[in-house]
């Protein structure tokens, strides 16, 4: 099971995973490290008052500072309601990390891109592509291979991935190859067969 | 600590060729005597007694009392017919293998009492090499829990006793004893980071179907107003920044003309996001769709979903969850946040010799990676262990509990140093109530329970038959057409509603605040006709005005669209969760219930009820604390989980003191759903599908016994068995094409009938494929041989094919006359694959029949029976499991 090629690719998806999660992890230090002046902010929510009506104060502040009298603009109060005023508001501090929140959009959108373009180049370009290069009839014979469910089959498989073989870029179509026959087998027992996931 | 090598050299000083001796000695040990050492020591408190279960035939003990017995050592034992068992006891309801007799390919132990040694015999064995793919499974397959363990503790002894040679083995198996944690950790780092990036991205594109954010294009609409000052009390989500789309088209933000921009931008957007998280679902892996946690629960009992947790499932699903929660379709990302952190899991269990060999171990680590999956979604780590311990798992050790909490710990610590909400916490509607209750307020919580029990009942019922028409009908050959027709019905409907518009976490989360002096949003918009100058927070209970019955109107219909478009939703092809509706649909129950007694307790509080709690003018009534309950209702009607969904819901208040109220709402709910139906949303589904799956909550109450459910029946032709060794691979090969059984009995003879062991017929494939491959000599009408001695053959004829090793030679047997309540319970316990009734043979003596008097058959422990089968039969597990599950 365990064959150097296979173990490669899924060392390779493994590694990428704790990439993620470790650069996810640096992403929250480096963005504390350099925090932006503008991910601080102390928010104060004032209700109505006799006759002065409820208000919102948002001050770029400190967490020491963060109360009523540095962040309510107390001019329009008058003296002797500015503490029954002051009571009643409810100042939060409140943080966030800007670099986060764009990092993480850009590399959601590149990633989705991405497989935007390949699902076009899978399901437009590559069967245009294969009819020039091949003809028609290959295309139905692939088809066709699929639907093997010979005992034998499995064990062929099992055996194949223990041999080795010659080049990166024959891998690498292979790898390819075979994924595409699972998700074509996934595609039938989810979608035809209603087998699993229904 | 016993010596492992030690312990092989006594079992080779005993070895023993099979066929020597048609009669074997009887061996037996004394369950609770000498042994207990070794019972001790694997764990076991207390040992059972099982005298019971073995013929009362002469008993030889091996060792004699006054030897110890090492550990390693395997434990034969032989009944009247001579026939080999392992001896195995069931301690606890787990699985305890207590002769911990192990194989590994190519050593094989036969125990007899004498202690003679043939030599000869182990000399072939040697040149057996483990065959690559034997000993692994099928797609589509169950595993043998009892193999897969045993093959650990194998491993583990072989690792422990290479420890001293070296100083690389010794850091190999210290990467070996941490490897647990290890994998627990990068799981739960990895599910972390993948929970905030998708729940920053589904903010975002959620927030786009309304408009951008015109200077910093990577905010959603809070962010984005973030630092503005120019908000108002009133309308505090505007802010020049935000451009809605109907600005940015049409260049006017008020008046019909922008209502009906912004309606079709709406609209649009909901259906490109639905339509590419279809499509993309259905191009890369169709396996991401749904919510998941149904088929984890069938992997984690031990079933194989080839590529269910793989790396393009786990991309496609992060991926395509934010295009789904963010199309506004009835859903949440609860459910398949599990199946994230379970691909994050299998796909780190790989980087681990430990996990990636072995089935069993790598359900140890599904386990821990659902609770870090939970932990994430709601924030709430111990509520996770508690639905990976009460929902998912089906094996559940202690060990796993520790490892499942420190993968929640972890996972939490991540997202919460990513902070995704800007608001310190792990989830958007997370609230903090200190406000008491009242008893008189438990009767209108058991109301709330009784709702969430019928919503529950009717939403299983209405879903699974929708479902059902799904997959029997032409109606599921159009998975994309429905996904689409599904999203724009919810669009169109959604938008006008000021409730549904908005995000279901959103929602939750105002229906869940409780209206301070500082809400401004209608579902607050109070009389406020009392002297204004008391403190904040204590706030009256106070008539309700115009802006809270409006709202109450638009609720109702938000809880009716809510209904009707959760049923259809949750099954469509896209990734799609079911806690967040349900609690969505709970929390609007439960608002409106909370503010009917509110201002109940206003208008009466001279009833004899409200008389003693709620004076005039006191605050006694918090509508959003009924909303909190009408939501763990809801969600337990729907799932029937109990402690789990109680510790959730108050790990997201935060307060310990509404754990009565909420255990009554659950508890009414599930008692509720259970009279209409027993089982939850996911073992319905489970049914639906038709999973393997032995439910270790289900009781087997039928009368059966094992030989009216074994294969074949009374009157079919017999089934498929090997000799073993008079068969030729042709015979073999046909045997394997024309049949579909997924093993083959081995027996001794046509004539003898005496059962050796077990075949694969994955393993005889391999097997035989790769003889063939890699031996040479090896031919159609070459010999196959499962004794360990080869027979004498003609000069002339072929080499012959040792198949030994991959024979399982201790295959658990019942008699055909066990209750099938037994076998079930063995299934279930021991998760074995299959299990095997042979004929009972008798040599000498008529043993009474097993039928009492009045003809019926005695329950337990018959070992006798009138009329001996002659063919072996075989159970296969799914078949035990259909009569399991349809006879229920």
């Amino acid at each position: 099971m365990a064959t150097p090629w296979a173990g490669l690719l899924r060392l390779g998806s493994s590694l990428s995973l704790s990439c993620l999660a470790l650069s996810a992890l640096l992403l929250v230090r480096t963005a504390d490290a350099a925090k932006n002046s503008e991910d601080v902010r102390c928010k104060c929510i004032c209700p109505p008052y006799k006759d002065i009506p409820g208000h919102i104060y948002n001050r770029n502040i400190s967490q020491k500072d963060c109360d009523c009298l540095h962040v309510v603009e107390l001019m329009s109060v008058r003296e002797p309601d500015i503490e029954a005023y002051c009571l009643r508001c409810e100042c939060k501090y409140e943080e966030r990390s800007s670099v986060t929140i764009k990092v993480t959009i850009i590399i959601y959108l590149s990633i989705l891109g991405l497989l935007l373009l390949y699902m076009v180049y899978l399901t437009l370009v590559e069967p245009i592509l294969k009819r020039r290069l091949f003809g028609h009839s290959q295309l139905i014979q692939s088809d066709d291979d699929v639907g093997d469910h010979q005992p034998f089959a499995n064990a062929h498989d099992v055996l194949a991935r223990s041999r080795s073989r010659a080049n990166v870029l024959n891998k690498v179509e292979y790898a390819q190859q075979r994924w595409k026959l699972q998700v074509q087998e996934q595609r039938k027992s989810v979608f035809d067969r209603h087998v699993v996931l229904s | 600590m016993q010596n492992p090598e030690a312990a092989q050299e006594t079992a080779a000083d005993v070895a023993m060729p099979l066929s020597c001796e048609p009669k074997w000695p009887m061996l037996r040990k004394d369950p609770c005597g000498p042994r207990k050492t070794l019972v001790a020591e694997l764990g076991v408190a207390h040992c059972v007694a099982a005298g019971t279960s073995f013929p009362p035939a002469p008993v030889f003990l091996w060792p004699p009392p006054s030897e110890r017995l090492p550990i390693g050592v395997p434990l034969w034992i032989a009944d009247r017919a001579g026939r080999r068992r392992s001896d195995r006891r069931v301690a606890r309801g787990k699985l305890l293998l207590v002769d911990n007799w192990c194989r590994q390919p190519g050593t094989h132990y036969t125990m007899t009492n004498g202690g003679s040694i043939n030599s000869s015999t182990h000399l072939l064995d040697l040149l057996d090499e483990p065959i690559p793919g034997v000993g692994t499974y099928d797609d589509f397959h169950t595993i043998d829990w009892v193999r897969e363990k045993c093959k650990d503790r194998e491993r583990h002894r072989r690792i422990n006793s290479k420890k001293k040679e070296s100083a690389w083995e010794m850091t190999k198996s210290l990467y070996d004893a941490w490897s647990g944690w290890l994998v627990v950790t990068l799981t739960g780092l990895a599910s972390g980071a993948l929970a905030g990036l998708i729940d920053i991205a589904a903010d975002w594109m959620t927030d786009l179907k309304e408009g951008i954010c015109f200077n910093a294009l990577w905010y959603n609409h809070e962010q984005c107003c973030w630092g503005s000052s120019e908000t108002t009390f009133e309308e505090r989500d505007k802010c020049p920044q935000w451009k809605t789309w109907a600005e940015l088209i049409i260049g006017q933000a008020e008046g019909p003309g922008s209502y009906i921009m912004n309606y079709i931008m709406y609209i649009f957007w909901a259906l490109s996001f639905a339509f590419l998280a279809v499509s993309l679902v259905k191009v890369f892996a169709p396996y991401a769709c749904g919510s998941g946690i149904p088929e984890i629960k069938t992997i984690l009992s031990g079933f194989i979903i080839r590529g269910y947790l793989g790396k393009w499932t786990l991309m496609i699903k992060t991926i395509t969850l934010v295009l789904a929660v963010a199309s506004g379709l009835s859903l949440g990302k609860e459910g398949p946040l599990v199946h994230v952190a379970c691909c994050c899991g299998n796909i780190f269990s790989y980087l681990f010799p430990k996990y990636s060999t072995n089935e069993a171990k790598k359900r140890e680590v599904l386990s821990a990676a659902s609770a870090a999956g939970v932990s994430v979604a709601f924030g709430a780590p111990i509520g996770g262990v508690l639905f990976s311990l009460e929902e998912v798992s089906y094996y559940f050790p202690l060990k796993t509990l520790w490892r499942s909490f420190f993968a929640a710990l972890v996972a939490a610590f991540v997202l919460r140093s990513i902070n995704p909400f800007g608001n310190s916490r792990l989830v958007l509607f997370y609230v903090e109530y200190h406000t008491p209750w009242y008893l008189f307020e438990l009767f209108p919580f058991i109301l709330l329970g009784v709702f969430g029990g019928l919503w529950g009942a009717f939403f299983i019922r209405a879903n699974i038959a929708w479902c059902r028409r799904r997959k029997s009908t032409k109606f599921g050959k159009y998975p994309v057409l429905e996904v689409i027709i599904v999203a724009a019905i919810t669009a169109v409907i959604a938008f006008p509603n000021p409730y549904t518009r908005l995000n279901t976490s959103e929602l939750i989360r105002e229906l869940f605040t409780d209206c301070g002096p500082l809400e401004s949003s209608s579902l607050c918009d109070y009389r406020n006709d009392m002297n204004a100058s008391k403190i904040v927070d204590d706030i009256p209970d106070r008539p309700a005005g115009v802006g809270v019955y409006s709202a109450i109107w638009q609720l109702c219909l938000a809880l009716i669209f809510k209904i009707i478009m959760t049923v259809f939703t949750f099954g469509i092809k896209v990734p799609s969760g079911l806690f967040i509706p349900s609690m969505a649909i709970g929390a609007i129950a439960g608002r409106i219930v909370g503010i009917a007694v509110e201002q109940l307790a206003y208008y009466h509080h001279d009833w004899f009820i409200f008389k003693e709690w709620c004076e005039v003018g006191a605050d006694c009534i918090t509508p959003g604390l009924y909303a909190m309950v009408g939501a763990a209702a809801c969600l337990g009607g729907v799932t029937r989980m109990t402690v789990s969904l109680v510790v959730i819901v108050f790990e997201l208040t935060g307060g310990l003191e509404y754990i009565v109220p909420l255990m009554a709402a659950v508890m009414t709910s599930k008692w509720v759903g259970d009279a209409f139906g027993r089982e939850g949303i996911y073992e319905a589904h489970i049914r639906l599908n038709g999973y393997p799956f032995l439910d270790a909550k289900e009781e087997f109450t039928h009368t059966t016994l094992a030989a009216d459910v074994m294969r074949p029946r009374r009157n079919d032709p017999p089934l498929a068995v090997l000799t073993q060794d008079n068969m030729t691979v042709d015979d073999i090969e046909n045997m394997i094409n024309e049949t579909s059984y997924n093993g083959f009995p081995v027996i001794m003879s046509k004539e003898s009938q005496r059962l050796v062991g077990f075949a694969l017929r994955r393993d005889l494939t391999i097997a035989i494929e790769s003889a063939r491959k890699k031996q040479e000599g090896i031919v159609g009408s070459s010999r196959v041989c499962f004794a360990q001695h080869t027979p004498s053959l003609p000069a002339e004829s072929p080499r012959p094919l040792k198949l030994r090793s991959i024979l399982d030679m201790s295959p658990f047997t019942v008699t055909d006359h066990t209750p099938m309540e037994i076998v079930v319970d063995i299934f279930r316990k021991l998760g074995l694959r299959q299990c095997l009734a042979p004929p009972w043979h008798y040599n000498k003596k008529r043993y009474p029949p097993s039928y009492g008097p009045d003809g019926k058959p005695r329950p337990r422990f018959g070992h006798v029976q009138l009329n001996p089968v002659d063919e072996e039969r075989e159970e296969a597990e799914e078949e035990v499991h259909l009569l399991n599950s349809t006879t229920l």
